[in-house]
């Protein structure tokens, strides 16, 4: 752990500020995860994550890395893009087979495939077993 | 030339990862440039429909604004889990919106944004409806949902592709 007493103070802030920032939001992300009650809330708390989570530590590692070896670090940047465009794939697989389930159950929360209902409900308040 | 490079800018983007990831040499821009070479070649074998940009200029201005956005509603997905959903008094729910966009790239590209946007949620595309299926996780108004993707994301979008 020695390397980070050679990051002067200016940089250091920043840096630091990032990575707090983005294990902050990670970490409520996680609380959201375990503490909704419905799977269609679930699906959301884990996005804070994956967008300005993943930013944020992602920031602070280019930051952290180029002062200390004193050339731009960039590669990190591919990490971000690649969470970012391939989220969608497995979230909407995982919600598609949620709302096909929920249809062939008759679930009343999870607008029908014919005549719409005029207003989905809310999140049920039991929630489900996972 | 456009035999070995059926698409040119996925050549360039990965030449270019390429040299981001190994570092700039000249042996790494030579087996960068192989491999770009053998992915595109490769890529024309799916024969993938060539994505059409129209305006390019447009993009910048996505790219800004969708930014914005996630940084808002990381902010306001953050409190209401933290606030316990305003103590309780927060409902989600779907929002069916009615799209103008096909092109397939146009699409996915829609995805992407609501799904790293926390707070949406791209559940369903139906194509035929053209509609797309949405959770939202604090549902106030479904018009006022249905008026930000199709004013701030998909006209843009359009302009871009269609």
């Amino acid at each position: 752990m020695t390397p980070m007493a050679e990051v002067p103070l200016w940089a250091a802030i920043p840096i630091a500020a990032l990575l707090l920032i983005g294990a902050g939001l990670t970490f409520i992300g996680s609380v959201g995860l375990m503490r909704l009650s419905s799977f269609y809330d679930r699906i959301h708390a884990p996005t804070l994550g994956s967008s300005w989570g993943t930013a944020g530590i992602v920031m602070a590692s280019m930051g952290y890395f180029s002062v200390l070896q004193g050339r731009p670090v960039l590669h990190e940047f591919l990490l971000g893009v690649f969470v970012t465009v391939t989220t969608p794939v497995t979230l909407t697989l995982l919600a598609r087979a949620a709302v096909f389930r929920d249809r062939t159950e008759g679930n009343p929360d999870v607008p029908a495939r014919e005549p719409l209902p005029p207003a989905a409900g809310a999140a049920p308040a039991d929630g489900e077993p996972s | 030339m456009s035999r070995l490079f059926p698409y040119p800018v996925l050549a360039a983007g990965l030449v270019l990862m390429w040299l981001v990831l190994n570092g700039f040499t000249p042996g790494h821009l030579v087996l960068g440039v192989a491999v770009s070479i053998v992915a595109g070649v490769s890529m024309s074998a799916l024969h993938p429909a060539k994505p059409r940009l129209r305006r390019w200029d447009r993009i910048p201005q996505l790219v800004a604004i969708v930014l914005y956005d996630i940084v808002r509603s990381n902010i306001a997905v953050a409190a209401l889990i933290l606030s316990n959903g305003r103590h309780g008094r927060r409902r989600s729910g779907f929002v069916e919106i009615p799209l103008t966009l096909r092109d397939p790239l146009g699409l996915a590209i829609l995805a992407i944004i609501i799904t790293a946007t926390p707070g949406t949620a791209w559940m369903q595309y139906d194509a035929r409806r053209e509609e797309v299926l949405l959770h939202v996780f604090d549902l106030v108004d479904e018009s006022a949902w249905v008026a930000l993707i199709k004013g701030r994301y998909e006209s843009l979008l359009l302009e871009i592709f269609e």
